[in-house]
């Protein structure tokens, strides 16, 4: 159960992003999570449910874009949708593969509602 | 992974990444930042503190139970004369384990985490106040007995060890893929108890970790008969080898999956300097 932790370090960064832009108030915060990076996305977004009450994103919307795992094959340069726990190409059955997509954990935008006088 | 933000950009998520829908009369600001970004810039000054005392360290992950600590015991027994050793143990409470160490007299620093299921790089930071760094050559780090968590959390170190013991079952590769995806040495452990087990097969367990496309050495050990302890003794040693070869051409090692991704080098919000004394 590290979603916890994880959403204080996301709302910090939202917290001085939002400053620095001077908004008023944030209103959306979309995070990419990949179903090998090793956080539930059920927990992060009650974890993150909990933690915003009080702060400038206590409104906003959170939006997870969960990516798939996919793969590269170095060896037959094949890229192809995997399952969490099969990484070898499916093709030729190699080991020499590159996950270029399924590890993610990144907090992608922030919308900020921005007074303009 | 990116040095210096830590995060997960690659050529095939970038387009996903970038794209945005943008909302009328609300400000879009794109970020692109690793959510773990404050604790892999600890990480990178741990590991740093670490290449300059130029003292390997190593992550040992397991569930509760396996045999981390019986390892230890086993390693520092062997190799206390011929090496500089410290452990720094992580566990919710009870300080047993560093007792135990601490007995094989060699240093070993508690970190109680209370109620949290992994050690992070902070943590770690503050026990390396309570290590002579400059006078080791091996630095274990015991981490939380855990499948899941550990392996989200670079701590500055060099080189995961995961082990896995017979009593678990051969499907815990295909069970906890973000643990096993992440090792770069795979010890199972307790294989004196194999024959009173007829559903474990060694056979399996590693074909489950080679499914996951790791290519990671695997190591049959037992701390009651000896088992394999020669071949962990020799990776151990080929590892400090490799690591001192790295750091004369001015190069760290990095522990599976915590590469450097040059595609995207965003600075951080609140760019941090750490300054460290040669």
């Amino acid at each position: 159960m590290h979603e916890l932790s994880l959403c204080d370090d996301l709302l910090s960064q939202v917290i001085v992003i939002a400053a620095q832009h001077n908004a008023q108030s944030v209103e959306s915060i979309t995070v990419k999570i990949g179903v090998l990076a090793g956080i539930e996305p059920l927990l992060l977004e009650n974890a993150f449910a909990m933690i915003k009450v009080g702060t400038i994103a206590e409104l906003a919307e959170f939006i997870m874009e969960i990516a798939p795992v996919i793969i590269l094959c170095q060896n037959c340069g094949i890229s192809a949708e995997s399952a969490t726990n099969h990484l070898l190409c499916k093709s030729c059955q190699s080991p020499e593969t590159n996950l270029i997509s399924g590890d993610e954990l990144i907090l992608a935008s922030v919308a900020l509602s921005v007074q303009t006088h | 992974m990116c040095n210096t933000c830590g995060c997960n950009i690659t050529p095939g998520n970038h387009s996903l990444v970038m794209a945005e829908q943008p909302k009328n009369g609300v400000t879009t600001v794109s970020v692109l930042q690793n959510l773990l970004s404050h604790n892999n810039h600890q990480a990178e000054h741990n590991r740093a503190h670490f290449d300059v005392s130029k003292v390997l360290v190593i992550n040992l992950m397991s569930s509760p139970g396996s045999g981390k600590t019986a390892l230890l015991e086993a390693t520092i027994k062997r190799l206390r004369d011929s090496l500089k050793i410290a452990v720094i143990e992580g566990d919710l409470e009870t300080e047993n384990d560093t007792k135990r160490i601490q007995a094989q007299g060699v240093p070993a620093y508690q970190i109680t985490t209370g109620t949290a299921c992994h050690l992070d790089a902070h943590l770690v930071h503050t026990a390396l106040h309570h290590l002579a760094l400059e006078n080791l050559d091996l630095l274990f780090i015991e981490n939380v007995g855990n499948l899941v968590c550990p392996a989200s959390f670079d701590l500055g170190h060099h080189r995961n060890v995961v082990l896995l013991s017979v009593t678990e079952g051969d499907d815990k590769p295909a069970k906890y893929p973000v643990m096993f995806r992440s090792a770069d040495l795979m010890l199972i452990s307790k294989t004196d108890l194999l024959p009173h087990l007829d559903d474990f097969s060694l056979r399996k367990a590693a074909q489950n970790l080679h499914n996951l496309a790791n290519v990671a050495p695997v190591i049959e050990f037992s701390s009651k008969d000896g088992e394999g302890m020669d071949a962990w003794i020799v990776w151990l040693q080929t590892e400090i080898a490799a690591y001192q070869a790295l750091l004369l051409n001015k190069q760290t090692q990095r522990p599976k999956i915590q590469q450097n991704n040059p595609l995207l080098d965003s600075k951080p919000n609140k760019p941090k300097f750490y300054p460290v004394n040669k």
